[in-house]
């Protein structure tokens, strides 16, 4: 019965696991002439997967009903909405990758089923109660991307991205691991709420070494400074659709399990990590915004805004307060669709010959030649800045927010000055598609399925975004009180 | 008016048609533009009718809750009801005044230049602090592309440091109106306006609303972003941003920085004072120098908004109430005055001054009109000029007989900047055959001008039109200011008038007839 209850709970990985299972057989079989019918069906597992955490998250859910396996996985409405951004970005990949790898002949099977075990490892890392669980994702979620990276096997930008993020991965994973041992070997326990009961008293040294350790490697993931160094290299090598999955699933899913350990089982010592964290927060901010200054690849411009974003992302971490964790989530879901459309964006910039354009110099005059799509650009990396009256604002504005309500004044401070920096090489762009003289470069056509989902990121992103307030704001709020707790 | 929301009205109409003229050629483009800007102003012009003076402070209230985190909610009291009239007003003018000179992608430009009025009236109409900071804030990027697309040679770096400098300025105050709402537990402006914050705090917060208001005003020494923006912008850009961007700072003032924070106002009076004396002085002189035209009058933009400062923090009803007919006053003159150098700008392509001179005998239409923005912008009695900074300089000598002297000298001075430029441009001998064949004024150009002469005859003559919507706010507002006012070094009683005092009042008219 009580077996019963946890299976239910895990339906949405059981889906996707399964649905993976079954795919492979068929991409086995089936061959590459089959990719675009997996492609669908895998999208289609991840809609069914959507459907089923979308009730957990808008019920709210949380307390230990949702607790499945006696603690080690939890279904909460935190978990939830993470997986529904996870899922969406997901799937968003499978739409616009066919075309992108038909194009190099590239397309294979396996690509959606990679992404669909990415997706699944995903979800559990989101979901983990437990030190095992949490490594069991996030090397489930790895070791897909490792292949992911290297998928263009021909191209040799990308197999130099796939071994340089395996190599990187796996040192992280090993310090992650360090970490986790540490922790248990000085707390007697891998649950996250045996680690709170044990740390409630104090930390002794070897727990705060684990803890520093399990940051360490969660930081890595998130690509927050000063563990950053592997992401130019690896979303400028990687092929552009997965640099998009890069930068948008795995970071909301570490993201929101580096929330979870900092929460759930160090949350009784906020002070250990708060301070690490806002020094990750802030270097990545001010390290991501100076290093896209010197960049003319607009992925690895891109790379650093990520590196950027994310200490923004901190920053509501940082506030250690359900408003915080509530701020961060929202500024998640807004940072979700910047990234999907910007990737779009620079999917659809593509010569005659339907050639990737990835030199920021090509899109000069971009606006002359393609109104709506340098319009959309603008409109994103105008949000990426966080300038009103587009939606990215609203990100930073109830990350900071939380920030000041903490009293962390000197932290917010610090954030928007680094924001402003940031702003200058967003203008940049916007800069060359508006005002310099038209390059010719960029004048391929796109598919209709890139043009819808960036026509939907545009939407999103643009002031009709603020209708979206409350509703987001609420799961949220949901989201962020499961994790701490509070009925 | 009912219930009908006309503040959201005079928002959609820009914004639908800025929407418009995005997929628009050229033609229709400029039409479209013209009439929503119209639209507007007809609709400005029933606000003011409607206005009920002496009614409630906040009219035309609209709530929506449409937004979580903060509430969609627009009204307006005197003071903004004259900034949006400023706004409206100067719109189709702007639009006229880029009918032939704007060539390229004219879709875009008049598109950018909707989208910045639906910015301006949002701003002043606004009545929550996240929408006020939305609107204040998202005038930038139409501002950007205004500069960057149609402006001058160099106006990739001026649309950079417009933004940049500004941004980093209006940062700093989101900062503390995020403390604000969360000390005051709301984010309502009128509501936050009778609050008292801790007078600890206000000084912090007065000085972050500082750093985002004195880069827009703007102050020395933040102001060297608006030569290089004026200079590079089209001649539409450079009148709105005189006319109406600027004034953002001074509504900020009086709306944020004064009411909300009266004791740290006054705590900070010196500081204000001191910039404003330098700037006044500083800016006026290098005023004196410049060779280009826009350059120049964009520093003379500086020194009356200096003006604009020290009489708004004089703490007292004619410090304030000539603070705003300075402001008002100065976006009609300042943006007249861009507009002529347009002018002759579109025959000549070139602002040097240098290369102008005896304009009077060619173009004896444009050298009148261009001689009555002149000495509105001395502030020659008769003209709205003179009305206030007369009321800004006697209200600051309430406070500071220093100030008002070391302040009045601008006025003398820009007797002398303004002078030499209209002599160097209509007097004196035609020495350049090219500039001596230039025609007159087209019927378009005095249809932009004559209304803007109008305005700036009417508020000389008879300012008590302008005056009397603000009445009951400035009021209001000195009431609120009355428990932080710092003593004054002028003893004055009603009715007496000292040597001094006479000084003080006089200069503006003495510099009028330099």
């Amino acid at each position: 019965m009580d077996n019963l209850l946890s299976l239910s709970l895990i339906a949405p990985e059981i889906i996707l696991s399964l649905s993976g299972l079954v795919l492979l057989l068929f991409a086995a079989w089936g061959g590459d002439s089959a990719s675009r019918v997996i492609s669908i069906a895998a999208c289609i597992a991840l809609g069914g997967a959507f459907v089923l955490v979308a009730q957990t998250v808008c019920a709210g859910a949380s307390g230990p009903d949702t607790l499945a396996f006696g603690g080690q996985f939890r279904a909460d409405a935190f978990a939830g909405l993470a997986k529904l951004m996870i899922f969406a970005a997901s799937g968003a990949v499978l739409v616009v990758a066919p075309p992108y790898f038909e194009r190099l002949g590239a397309m294979r099977a396996e690509f959606p089923v990679l992404v669909l075990f990415a997706a699944l490892g995903m979800s559990i890392m989101v979901s983990a109660g437990d030190l095992i669980t949490l490594y069991i994702g996030l090397e489930l979620n790895s070791l897909a991307a490792y292949v992911l990276a290297a998928f263009l096997r021909s191209d040799e930008r990308s197999a130099e991205a796939g071994l340089k993020y395996f190599v990187l991965g796996a040192l992280a994973s090993g310090i992650l691991l360090y970490g986790m041992s540490l922790t248990y070997g000085f707390t007697g326990t891998t649950s996250f709420e045996g680690i709170r009961h044990a740390t409630e008293g104090g930390l002794s040294t070897g727990a705060l070494f684990g803890l520093i350790f399990m940051l360490a490697g969660l930081a890595f993931k998130i690509s927050a400074v000063p563990f950053h160094m592997w992401t130019p290299d690896v979303y400028e090598g990687a092929p552009t659709p997965v640099t998009m999955f890069f930068a948008s699933a795995p970071k909301v899913a570490a993201v929101t399990l580096l929330a979870r350990v900092a929460v759930e089982a160090f949350g009784s010592q906020a002070d250990a990590w708060r301070q690490v964290v806002i020094f990750a927060s802030l270097a990545s901010i001010v390290v991501g915004a100076l290093g896209a200054i010197g960049q003319t690849n607009i992925k690895r411009l891109l790379a650093y805004s990520s590196i950027n974003n994310v200490g923004f992302l901190l920053i509501g971490l940082a506030a250690a307060t359900v408003a915080g964790v509530s701020a961060m989530m929202v500024y998640l879901a807004i940072y979700v669709a910047m990234t999907v459309g910007g990737f779009v964006a620079v999917l659809m910039l593509k010569d005659k010959d339907g050639a990737p354009v990835e030199n920021i110099a090509d899109l000069a005059g971009l606006s002359r030649e393609r109104k709506v799509l340098s319009l959309c650009l603008a409109m994103i990396m105008l949000s990426l800045a966080g300038i009103p009256p587009l939606f990215g604002f609203w990100g930073k504005f109830v990350v900071f927010q939380a920030a000041v309500e903490a009293g962390l004044f000197a932290i917010a401070v610090l954030g928007v000055v680094g924001s402003v920096i940031g702003a200058f090489y967003y203008l940049k762009i916007v800069k060359i598609m508006y005002f310099d003289e038209p390059a010719s470069k960029a004048l391929g056509k796109s598919d209709w399925s890139y043009q819808a989902i960036l026509a939907l990121c545009a939407l999103i992103v643009s002031p009709l975004g603020y209708l979206l307030n409350g509703w987001l704001g609420s799961l949220s709020d949901g989201a962020a009180a499961a994790i701490f707790l509070v009925p | 008016m009912g219930g009908f929301p006309i503040l959201s009205v005079m928002l959609l109409v820009p914004l639908l048609g800025a929407a418009t003229c995005l997929f628009l050629d050229a033609k229709p483009a400029r039409m479209v533009a013209l009439l929503a800007t119209l639209i507007d102003l007809a609709l400005g012009i029933a606000l003011w009718v409607n206005f009920d003076i002496g009614g409630e402070q906040w009219q035309f209230t609209e709530r929506a809750d449409i937004f979580a985190g903060f509430e969609y909610a627009l009204g307006i009291d005197g003071i903004a009801l004259m900034l949006i009239m400023l706004s409206v007003f100067l719109m189709p003018v702007c639009i006229g005044a880029s009918w032939d000179a704007i060539k390229s992608r004219v879709g875009e430009y008049m598109a950018a230049f909707l989208l910045m009025e639906v910015l301006m009236i949002g701003t002043f109409a606004a009545q929550d602090l996240v929408l006020f900071y939305i609107f204040f804030e998202a005038g930038l990027i139409p501002m950007y592309l205004i500069i960057g697309i149609w402006g001058g040679d160099n106006r990739i770096y001026a649309s950079y440091k417009f933004f940049l400098y500004t941004l980093l300025g209006s940062v700093l105050m989101l900062i503390a109106m995020m403390w604000m709402a969360n000390d005051a537990g709301t984010t309502s402006i009128p509501e936050l306006m009778e609050y008292n914050f801790a007078p600890e705090a206000q000084t912090w917060l007065w000085l972050a609303f500082f750093a985002s208001f004195a880069v827009k005003m703007p102050m020395w020494p933040v102001h060297t972003w608006l030569p290089d923006a004026h200079v590079q912008a089209p001649t539409a850009g450079s009148v709105l941003l005189a006319g109406v961007l600027l004034k953002l700072g001074g509504y900020g003032m009086i709306r944020f920085s004064l009411p909300m924070f009266p004791e740290a106002s006054a705590q900070f009076a010196w500081l204000i004072f001191a910039l404003s004396m330098i700037a006044v002085v500083v800016t006026s002189l290098i005023a004196l120098v410049q060779h280009d035209m826009k350059k120049l009058i964009a520093y003379s933009s500086v020194a009356h908004m200096a003006i604009v400062t020290v009489g708004l923090f004089a703490f007292n009803v004619q410090g304030l109430e000539g603070a705003m007919v300075v402001m008002l006053s100065h976006g009609l003159v300042a943006g007249a005055l861009f507009l002529c150098v347009g002018v002759i700008y579109d025959r000549l392509h070139t602002r040097e001054i240098s290369r102008y001179g005896g304009l009077s005998i060619n173009m004896p239409g444009y050298a009148v009109l261009f001689l009555l923005f002149t000495m509105a912008s001395i502030g020659l009695p008769g003209t709205s000029g003179f009305v206030g900074e007369f009321l800004s300089l006697a209200g600051v000598y309430q406070i500071s007989s220093t100030v008002a002297l070391v302040c009045t000298t601008g006025i003398i001075l820009g007797a002398g900047y303004m002078l030499y430029l209209y002599r160097r441009v209509a007097f004196g001998d035609q020495l350049n055959a090219d500039a001596a064949a230039m025609p007159d004024l087209s019927p378009r150009e005095y249809l932009l001008l004559a209304p803007i002469a109008a305005v700036v005859l009417w508020m000389g003559v008879y300012p008590e039109s302008f005056i009397a919507p603000m009445r009951a706010d400035i009021a209001a507002l000195d009431a609120r200011l009355a428990r932080a006012k710092p003593e004054g070094d002028a003893r004055i009683a009603a009715g007496e008038k000292s040597a001094a005092q006479d000084h003080a009042a006089h200069e503006p008219a003495q510099g009028g007839a330099h």
